[in-house]
């Protein structure tokens, strides 16, 4: 496509224009920066937290001796379920009719558009006032799992709205047609034609929710609280991993266990970043 | 009965989409509901402009925040905002294709870390190296933050300005190539200028982002309730203020708190708008 040039024939036009040559170099650093900051803070993690995973962080219960986070993974899968339990099929429902029904130039949809785009843009903390307000204190609650649940699926709804649009969008108008014109009504059509092919990319945008659940901290404090052990039912308080990981290192007491639990944080990051993006190639190569 | 499914099908769907405006509005509500009686006990303007928080002497003044929530977040911008878009520049026009989609999932990753691991390695790596650098105070600072803050908005900028950048007509380079421009004044004299409302999106959600940070930031930034004094001192955030008081609040001093999240809210809904006006005004371009 483009001319290429020799090393040499590239180092003589930056001899040439200085203001260039020094632009490139600033690009350079920068990339550099930016990349090499992420590689030593995965690295700094990893190599100081991987000596402290010993099998005791993994008992079932907490105590004052052996900051077990155990619980914490086992709160956070329960917080997890929930949520996408509530935000999975309100996000995908909601998604169908933006695309599916919704006449062009909608005023109501004008409307779900900002809203949506406002609940993306508030902070974490905003939300866990809110379920604090909300579902703590209003519906009298308590810190519960499920108060923190009904919290972070609302930050989650608009993440998921997005990704099953842009999945839906992306299936070819000759499926709704042709599906039409074998005689399957709108329903069957939404539901046997254009769901299924949309299934790569609402599950990359799903997983991405998962991922924000996990590492979500400001949102849960104060509505599923901070117990480090399991609670007997979803009525009660119990922290997730993140949490856990904020109070240990906020106390300075469990240092080594806060190393731990965030070279596990970490590594669930990696798997879930690594499962949408791979499930998000597979949707561009079906194409 | 095959209709009937249809339409109240039709309605189920409808309702699920109602659900981010009820969202929206039950938010706005107990927000405003329980912090506006707040403000005016202890008086607008005193809550908005008044230097001292002192809960146990019912001192309710939260400039301080305000003033530290700027600060920070201003620090993160001209941390992370130049560095942020040359690694756009760098990502859309000079990167290796081979070495491309790495780049990018890593961009991703820094997007997906969560900001408690953020706060942590500020705590254990970016604290002390201030305190040794500058051997003043004890690294928790205004700086510190800053600099966090700058990293966690990386992403953020990187993204959007990145894709600014890729729709712009490629023709735009080619013609200014064809003038005798070098590479890097194509990029930097007509791409970027092209993709200009792009590229303010992005800073302007950074600047969403830095501002509603709040686990990274409390770890960190030392969290003194007082004027900030200078980049190597503590300072508290509005998030922070909200964090780290609300477990043991009462009566005024948890509306008082709730008032901070109204202002911190009221600031997000005018870096929303700015967003959505940015985005509306590139839309007509196209």
């Amino acid at each position: 496509m483009r001319n290429k040039k020799t090393p040499g024939q590239k180092l003589k036009e930056y001899t040439r224009t200085p203001g260039s040559m020094i632009l490139m170099i600033l690009v350079l650093l920068s990339a550099v920066i930016t990349f090499s900051v992420l590689l030593f803070l995965i690295a700094y993690i990893l190599i100081n937290g991987v000596p402290h995973l010993t099998l005791e962080l993994f008992s079932w219960t907490y105590t004052s001796e052996n900051a077990s986070m155990l619980p914490s993974i086992i709160n956070t899968l329960v917080v997890t379920f929930l949520s996408l339990l509530i935000a999975v099929p309100l996000g995908i429902f909601s998604a169908i009719y933006l695309v599916e029904y919704a006449k062009r130039g909608n005023k109501l949809v004008k409307v779900i558009r900002l809203t949506t785009e406002t609940l993306s843009g508030i902070p974490s903390i905003v939300y866990g006032l809110f379920g604090a307000l909300f579902f703590v204190t209003a519906l009298k609650w308590g810190y519960s799992l499920l108060a923190g649940a009904l919290t972070l699926s609302i930050m989650i709804l608009p993440l998921i709205m997005r990704t099953t649009e842009e999945a839906l969008k992306s299936v070819p108008d000759s499926f709704r047609e042709g599906s039409f014109g074998l005689g399957a009504g709108k329903l069957r059509t939404v539901f046997r034609i254009v769901l299924p092919s949309a299934i790569p990319g609402i599950l990359a945008g799903v997983i991405l929710a998962v991922g924000r659940i996990v590492g979500e901290t400001a949102a849960l404090i104060y509505t599923a609280g901070a117990v480090a052990n399991v609670p007997s039912s979803i009525m009660g308080s119990g922290s997730t991993l993140a949490v856990h990981m904020y109070n240990l290192s906020r106390e300075g007491l469990y240092m080594d266990q806060a190393y731990a639990v965030s070279v596990i944080l970490l590594l669930l990051v990696l798997l879930i970043n690594w499962g949408s993006g791979a499930l998000a190639k597979k949707l561009t190569k079906g194409k | 009965m095959k209709k009937h499914k249809e339409q109240i099908m039709q309605a189920v769907f409808f309702l699920a989409a109602c659900a981010s405006i009820l969202a929206v509005a039950l938010i706005c509500l107990f927000l405003f509901v329980n912090g506006i009686p707040a403000m005016k006990e202890i008086g607008l303007f005193k809550f908005l402009l008044g230097t001292r928080w002192k809960p146990g002497n019912n001192i309710y003044g939260i400039l301080p925040m305000i003033m530290g929530s700027i600060y920070v977040t201003a620090g993160a911008i001209i941390i992370g905002v130049p560095i942020g878009i040359l690694t756009s520049v760098f990502m859309a026009e000079y990167c290796p294709k081979k070495i491309y989609p790495f780049l990018k999932s890593a961009t991703e990753l820094l997007a997906g870390i969560p900001s408690v691991v953020y706060g942590f390695f500020g705590l254990v790596v970016l604290v002390p190296f201030v305190r040794e650098l500058f051997q003043k105070g004890n690294g928790s600072s205004m700086l510190t933050a800053a600099v966090l803050l700058g990293i966690m908005i990386l992403p953020t900028i990187i993204g959007v300005s990145e894709s600014a950048l890729r729709a712009v007509p490629r023709s735009y380079y080619e013609g200014s190539l064809a003038l005798g421009a070098t590479h890097e004044r194509s990029i930097f004299m007509v791409m970027l200028p092209a993709a200009k409302s792009g590229v303010i999106a992005g800073v302007v959600l950074g600047v969403g982002r830095a501002i509603g940070e709040t686990m990274a930031v409390v770890m960190v930034a030392g969290n003194q309730a007082r004027m900030p004094a200078g980049i190597l001192r503590g300072v508290r955030t509005m998030t922070s203020n909200i964090v780290l008081e609300m477990g043991y609040a009462a009566d005024l001093h948890r509306e008082a708190l709730i008032a901070t999240g109204v202002v911190l809210f009221v600031f997000i809904l005018i870096i929303n708008f700015c967003v959505a006006l940015l985005n509306k005004g590139d839309g007509s371009h196209a």
